[in-house]
């Protein structure tokens, strides 16, 4: 049984950011390069702002789809709060690839609270291993904002055992046909950064 | 056979397929809803969304009657709604094979309660299976359509959202290719549930039963799974994957069919351990059974009865190496879900708040609007509560109070089980303000069709209920429609419904943002704010919309609103609320 390492990675962001999307990839591609999967989410909240969380795990044989507390390896993030928010999921050894964009939530946006400052330096200060991406730039770069999700997938992909073929069957098995090349340019960008 | 990765609530979907199903009916409801829009891939499948979940299993059965092997799916409150039928189905049997899907939020994700549906297996008397991943969701729902017509009864099938909702490797079968004939036969002493045909049919059930539980202890779809011989656990759902990841080293008798419970494999499994825990989640179902086997387990003493169950509250529970998280020191600020950017609710909850209503409010969307600003719900029971809870409340408040009182629903919560509720307010005299938030969709759920919409489940044009005419056909005297998006008029009727002494009904209408079908939802150009006309007052920021933000003034100036143009949907109701001009409208 201890022979059986299962990879976890956590995906957190805010609804409408794409994560659903990238979680699909995720496990296409994990699929595809022979491990079982599974992921967990919850729909219903997704289209409405709200903090979205997304689980993908990876090994021989994985039971559980929800990643045990304590013991993500990977915590991959659409947003800087909301990544903050699950960092105390993360293991010590674990690491973090973060988009560096802010989004106020509604108490941020009415004024009545504060932003948490300098999450980037926070995330640094209790886990060694973090990456922050400027997804939006560089989706921006490859042509269309709104693929930040791909250009993130990018960055993650590096870390992961995948080969670089496996990942392009993947995004173009699940990406529709007209946003396909903007799609592909961006994972190239995200996929540039080490 | 070919592996894919399925969701399983697309595994339950694909195995309606495999199984030969041709009907299938459901009311949408999180998390059960996607088995139904993924069941719309398979043509020979007749799959259709009705106005609530009774008539989704009056229609099942109907179809079951004919011969045709059939689903019917539903969230956990829905089997509520569609008890009465399936109390009587379960004495009848099927002629086609039926299953029944529901799935249970464990936590709440996206319901007002976390009731267990296995209660309702036992209650019924209906068999039910629960699958614990995709592949068994496949495998036991087809196989489900086999053994309700082996066993002559409905079967149920228990999924949980993380069962719903997770995706996990699945091997796929062949499709049955020969489907059941359908046709008329005539059967009265099984399907005319008279109470001399009855009194026959009930002796039948509690024998099926008999006979389930004897069978269920050869069945492949309960198993023994070999430890180390310490602990045995007694598990099912999804709470067996938790139990694998807690206790690897455990012996687990796993069950798949969780009603009628294998009485003889549990003894069997019993007699070997000294300690036997049961690991489920939400009640104490399996193990309050086993108890009354006299077979000593530990269960809920120790894992929790309220919420879902993960690896870490299991761990926690037994004090098994609890996982120690390294806190965060400062509180965030919670993203709770919110209205989108030009959702046609926000005008008319902003209105309700002004007006100091208090609102009974439903299920949809437009619950929301109890979250500030907006803060304008009072009450929110279940699907269709808010008519009945507003005739209820004016039958006890003085006429001061009694104008303050104002039903709020949805068209598809409205068609689902308001009827009832206006029909009655009518018809025993009451007085209040019924707001029916026609948004031409079941938002909540994914945007899906119903009968006010003018589509089908299949993006066909169907008949639109006229909702207007409805009410007045009902006896509602004063019917009103207005655009939520012109906020004064909206708030002007609204005031003159709650003044008269009548019922009123007043239809907000005006399409959801997201939108499926083509030309519903008019593209509007985005807003921005002047910020030399801004001053500061924050008006635009009450109606609480995810497009504007506030933006603290540097170095002491005034600050000021702005707007997000990627996220602002032009729908120009903060417009409305500024006195001084602020806002204008992009025009490139």
């Amino acid at each position: 049984m201890t022979d059986n390492k299962v990879t976890n990675i956590l995906m957190a962001g805010v609804g409408g950011q794409g994560t659903l999307l990238a979680s699909e990839i995720l496990s296409e591609v994990l699929m595809q390069a022979g491990f079982d999967v599974k992921k967990a989410e919850v729909h219903g909240m997704a289209q409405r702002g709200g903090s979205v969380v997304s689980h993908v795990r990876f090994g021989k044989k994985v039971y559980s789809s929800i990643i045990p507390e304590g013991e993500v390896d990977v915590l991959f993030g659409f947003e800087l709060l909301e990544t903050y928010r699950y960092l105390p999921l993360v293991k010590g050894s674990g690491a973090v690839v973060v988009n560096n964009l802010k989004i106020a939530p509604p108490s941020v946006a009415l004024g009545k609270r504060e932003y948490p400052v300098d999450v980037a330096a926070k995330l640094k200060e209790l886990v060694a291993n973090v990456h922050v991406v400027d997804g939006l730039q560089l989706a921006e770069q490859a042509g269309n904002s709104r693929t930040v999700n791909t250009v993130l997938l990018g960055a993650l992909s590096n870390t992961l055992e995948p080969t670089h073929e496996q990942w392009i069957d993947a995004i173009k098995s699940l990406v529709p046909e007209r946003f396909l090349d903007v799609n592909l340019k961006a994972f190239e960008l995200g996929r540039q950064i080490r | 056979m070919q592996k894919t990765i399925l969701s399983g609530n697309e595994a339950f979907a694909r195995a309606a397929y495999e199984a030969g199903v041709t009907v299938a009916s459901a009311y949408p409801g999180t998390p059960s809803t996607e088995i139904l829009e993924n069941i719309t891939q398979y043509e020979r499948i007749d799959a259709s969304w009705a106005p609530n979940e009774k008539v989704a299993l009056e229609v099942g059965i109907g179809a079951s009657i004919g011969g045709a092997r059939t689903i019917v799916t539903m969230k956990h409150v829905g089997v509520n709604v569609a008890a009465d039928p399936l109390f009587t189905f379960s004495y009848t049997g099927v002629r086609g094979g039926m299953v029944l899907v529901v799935a249970d939020d464990p936590e709440m994700h996206s319901s007002q309660d976390e009731q267990d549906s296995r209660h309702y297996a036992r209650f019924a008397k209906v068999p039910m299976f629960e699958p614990s991943d995709s592949q068994e969701a496949l495998d036991f729902t087809r196989l489900a359509f086999e053994v309700s017509e082996q066993f002559d009864a409905p079967i149920m099938v228990r999924s949980t959202t993380r069962i719903s909702h997770s995706k996990s490797i699945v091997e796929l079968g062949e499709p049955l290719m020969e489907l059941p004939e359908t046709g008329l036969v005539r059967d009265p002493s099984k399907f005319v549930m008279l109470p001399g045909n009855a009194r026959i049919r009930h002796p039948l059930v509690e024998k099926r039963l008999v006979d389930m539980a004897e069978w269920a202890c050869s069945q492949g779809f309960n198993r023994v799974e070999a430890g180390n011989g310490k602990i045995g656990i007694i598990t099912s759902g999804v709470a067996y994957q938790y139990t694998r990841e807690v206790f690897p080293e455990a012996d687990i008798l796993k069950l798949g069919l969780v009603f009628p419970l294998p009485k003889q494999m549990i003894r069997d499994f019993a007699e070997r351990f000294e300690t036997i825990y049961v690991i489920e989640e939400l009640d104490p179902f399996i193990e309050e059974q086993v108890k009354a086997m006299g077979i000593n387990v530990i269960g809920k003493e120790k894992v929790p009865i309220c919420g879902e169950l993960t690896p870490g509250r299991l761990r926690q529970a037994f004090d098994i190496d609890p996982p120690s998280l390294p806190p965060i020191k400062e509180e965030l600020p919670p993203r709770p879900p919110n209205m989108c950017p030009g959702c046609p609710h926000r005008g008319v909850f902003h209105a309700l708040n002004r007006l100091k209503a208090y609102v009974t409010g439903d299920i949809g969307c437009y619950t929301l609007g109890f979250m500030p600003p907006l803060s304008a719900m009072d009450t929110c029971i279940c699907m269709g509560a808010s008519i009945g809870n507003a005739t209820g409340l004016s039958k006890v408040l003085n006429e001061e109070d009694r104008k303050k009182v104002v039903a709020v629903i949805g068209d598809s919560t409205f068609l689902h089980t308001g009827l009832n509720g206006l029909m009655d307010m009518v018809y025993n005299k009451s007085t209040a303000t019924v707001l029916i938030l026609d948004n031409s969709t079941t938002g909540m759920t994914g945007r899906q069709d119903n009968p006010a919409t003018g589509y089908t489940l299949d993006g066909e044009f169907a008949n639109q209920v006229d909702l207007e005419a409805l009410c007045r056909a009902l006896g509602v005297k004063h019917v009103e429609t207005v655009d939520p998006a012109q906020m004064d008029n909206t708030r002007k009727v609204i005031k003159e419904a709650m003044e008269r002494p009548e019922v009123s009904v007043v239809i907000t209408r005006r399409p959801c943002v997201l939108i499926k079908h083509e030309n519903v939802v008019e593209d509007l150009p985005p807003l921005y704010v002047k910020s030399d006309k801004c001053v500061a007052c924050k008006a635009c920021l009450t109606i609480g919309c995810p497009a504007i933000e506030w933006e603290t003034g540097k170095d002491g100036s005034k600050g000021n609103c702005k707007v997000d143009r990627l996220l602002c949907n032009g729908c120009q109701v903060c417009m409305q609320l500024c006195k001084f001009d602020a806002f204008g409208v992009c025009d490139d």
